[in-house]
C-alpha cells in the first residue's frame, strides 16, 4: 500500500485549526447507502478512510482543495464543500 | 466597507489577473478578490504558457515575466506497459525568438501578472474567500467575503474562480460540475541540476521539451500524461475523467507512481528531489458544457466557464483571452455609458463566438463523447501498436510476409473489420 503522506509531506498547508471547510452531511448515508464509497479511492489526498465498520471518516488537513469528493458523491450529494477561510489551506510553493 | 467599485474580479488566476489588468488599464476602478496567501499559491497548472495569449495582453511580458524554458520539441507518446511509439517535433524554427511557447511556474508567473495588473491600477486582496454574490433579483450587485463586515458593492462581477466556480452554482446561474465533465489530474515537480536537464534531453540552456502521453497510464481510464522541463526541474503528472476514476480503485498517487516507474520515464527523472505534490480539476467537457457565462451584472472567465481545449492542452490562453475579454465588453460599455445589464454584457458572448476560443472548442464539440463511448483508444490500440512495431523491429528468423499477416490479424481479432473502419470514423469525427 502506497502512502500519499510522503507526498503530502513536501507540501505547506495553513490548517484552520478545528474549522474543517469540507464536511460529510450524513455518516449514515455513507455507512449504509452508498456501496462504492469512492471518496476513499479517488481523494487525491487520501482525506476519506475507509473504516472496518463500514464508516467512512474524513480528515481535511492534507486537501489539495481540487473538488473532487464534491463532484464524484453525485448520487447522495452527501458532502458538504466550501473553500477554506482566506489564507488558509494548502499553499503551492510552484503549483 | 461603504466604497463602491466598477468591477469586482475574483480570483487571481490566469483569466482574474486578465481581467482585472484590462479594467485598470481600461480606467475602470477594480477590485480584485484571491483566497490565496498571494496570488498563484492556489493555482496548479502544467504549466505551458502560450505567447500570443499574453503578448495581447502584456506585449513586453517577456523583459520581465519569470519564464522557464522555451520549448523547441514536442514528444507524443502512446505507451504500453513496457514500450512508448512516439512522434517527436524538434525545430530549429522554434528556437528563435519571439518564442511561441514556454514553460513556467505558476506561484512564480501568477505572482508577476498580478503585479503587472495592480501597476496598471487594479486593487488586489489576498486570503480573503469570496462566499457567495449579492444579488438585487436577477443582477449581481457584489460579493459577499468571509472578512467581517466584508461585504462589497460593484457595477459587475467577474468569476474568474476556477474550475470550482462555486459562486455561479451557489447564485442558481449554472448547475453543479458533472463526473463525466471534468478530469482530474495529479502531478509532482521534481528538482534536477540544469546540467542534467540538459543532458537527459538533448537541449541547451534555456530550451525546453513536452512530452504528452497517452495509452496503459491512465489504467484503461480516458486520461493523458505530460512531461514539461523547467530550468532546474521536470514537472510530470496524468489525468483522467473522473467518471472513470469513479468506476475503478486505482488511486490518483498510485497511478501517478506508476507511472513514474515506467521504463521509459524512470530514467528522465530518476536522482531527482521530489518537492511538491498538486491535484486539480481540469474541465474536459468541451463546448457542450460551457455554461451560462454572463448575465445582469455577471460575466465568467477561464476554467470557470469550462473554458479548455482539451485534446490541444490549452486552457491557459483561453482563460486569458476570456479574461480579457470579458474585460473589455466592460470597459467599451463603461465608455459608452451604458449599464451591465445582460442584454449588454451579451456581448462578451458575440466576442468570444468571433475569437479562437469558441471556434476550436466548437471544432472539438464531438470528443469529449466518443472518447467517453470508446475506451479502446486508451486501451486497446496502445497495446496492437506497440506489439505491431516489435513484431516489426524484432529479427527472429520469421519472414517478413508472415509479421505483417500476424500484425493484421492482431487487429482484427481485437477490434473486427468492421470495428477498426469505425474506429478510424470515429477518431476522425472526435478531430474532424
Amino acid at each position: 500500500m502506497l502512502k500519499v503522506e510522503e507526498k503530502l509531506f513536501q507540501d505547506r498547508y495553513r490548517v484552520d485549526a478545528g474549522r474543517p471547510h469540507i464536511k460529510i452531511k450524513d455518516a449514515e448515508t455513507c455507512t449504509h447507502q452508498c456501496k462504492s464509497q469512492q471518496c476513499t479511492v479517488c481523494c487525491p489526498a487520501g482525506c476519506y478512510i475507509q473504516e472496518g465498520n463500514g464508516k467512512v471518516v474524513l480528515i481535511t488537513d492534507g486537501c489539495l482543495e481540487c473538488g473532487t469528493c464534491r463532484i464524484i458523491c453525485d448520487e447522495h450529494r452527501n458532502v458538504d464543500w466550501e473553500w477554506p477561510r482566506g489564507g488558509f489551506g494548502i499553499l503551492f510553493k510552484f503549483g | 466597507m461603504a466604497e463602491k467599485f466598477d468591477v469586482i474580479v475574483v480570483g487571481a488566476g490566469m483569466a482574474g489577473n486578465a481581467a482585472a489588468y484590462t479594467l485598470a488599464q481600461g480606467g475602470l476602478k477594480v477590485l480584485q478578490i484571491e483566497r490565496g496567501e498571494t496570488p498563484g499559491s492556489k493555482n496548479v497548472q502544467g504549466a505551458i504558457l502560450y505567447s500570443d495569449a499574453i503578448e495581447k495582453i502584456i506585449p513586453d511580458f517577456r523583459d520581465e515575466a519569470p519564464l522557464e524554458r522555451h520549448l523547441i520539441e514536442q514528444r507524443v507518446w502512446v505507451l504500453d506497459d513496457t514500450s512508448y511509439m512516439g512522434t517527436h517535433y524538434r525545430s530549429e524554427d522554434f528556437n528563435k525568438p519571439p518564442y511561441n511557447r514556454y514553460t513556467i511556474i505558476r506561484a512564480h508567473f501568477d505572482q508577476w501578472f498580478n503585479k503587472k495588473a495592480r501597476e496598471a491600477g487594479a486593487l488586489t486582496i489576498c486570503e480573503t474567500t469570496v462566499t457567495e454574490l449579492l444579488l438585487d433579483g436577477k443582477k449581481v450587485v457584489g460579493v459577499r467575503t468571509d472578512r467581517k463586515g466584508g461585504e462589497i458593492y460593484a457595477d459587475a462581477v467577474i468569476l474568474a474562480d476556477g474550475v470550482n466556480s462555486r459562486l455561479a452554482v451557489k447564485a442558481g446561474f449554472n448547475s453543479e460540475i458533472k463526473p463525466k465533465d471534468v478530469a482530474l489530474a495529479v502531478k509532482e515537480i521534481h528538482f534536477l541540476p540544469q546540467e542534467t536537464i540538459e543532458a537527459r534531453f538533448n537541449i541547451g540552456e534555456e530550451e525546453g521539451v513536452v512530452i504528452e502521453m497517452a495509452g496503459k497510464i491512465s489504467a484503461g481510464m480516458m486520461g493523458t500524461g505530460f512531461l514539461y522541463t523547467n530550468k532546474e526541474s521536470i514537472t510530470l503528472g496524468v489525468g483522467c475523467m473522473l467518471s472513470d476514476f469513479k468506476e475503478q480503485q486505482v488511486t490518483p498517487y498510485e497511478l501517478l507512481d506508476r507511472m513514474k516507474a515506467h521504463p521509459s520515464i524512470a530514467p528522465l527523472i530518476a536522482g531527482s528531489e521530489m518537492k511538491e505534490y498538486a491535484a486539480h480539476l481540469i474541465p474536459e467537457g468541451g463546448y457542450n458544457a460551457i455554461p451560462q457565462v454572463y448575465g445582469d451584472g455577471w460575466l465568467i472567465a477561464g476554467d470557470a466557464g469550462q473554458f479548455v481545449n482539451g485534446i490541444h492542452r490549452e486552457g491557459s490562453n483561453l482563460a486569458m483571452t476570456t479574461g480579457m475579454l470579458a474585460a473589455r465588453t466592460l470597459v467599451e460599455l463603461k465608455a459608452a455609458g451604458k449599464p451591465f445589464s445582460a442584454a449588454n454584457l451579451s456581448r462578451y458572448k458575440a466576442k468570444l463566438d468571433e475569437s479562437f476560443v469558441m471556434k476550436d472548442l466548437k471544432k472539438y464539440r464531438r470528443m469529449p463523447d466518443i472518447f467517453h463511448n470508446n475506451k479502446q483508444f486508451f486501451t486497446t490500440y496502445p497495446d496492437l501498436l506497440s506489439k505491431a512495431a516489435q513484431t516489426l523491429i524484432r529479427v527472429d528468423g520469421v519472414d517478413k510476409k508472415s509479421k505483417e499477416k500476424s500484425i493484421k490479424q492482431s487487429f482484427i481479432n481485437a477490434r473486427t473489420r468492421l470495428g477498426l473502419i469505425g474506429d478510424a470514423f470515429k477518431f476522425w469525427r472526435a478531430v474532424e
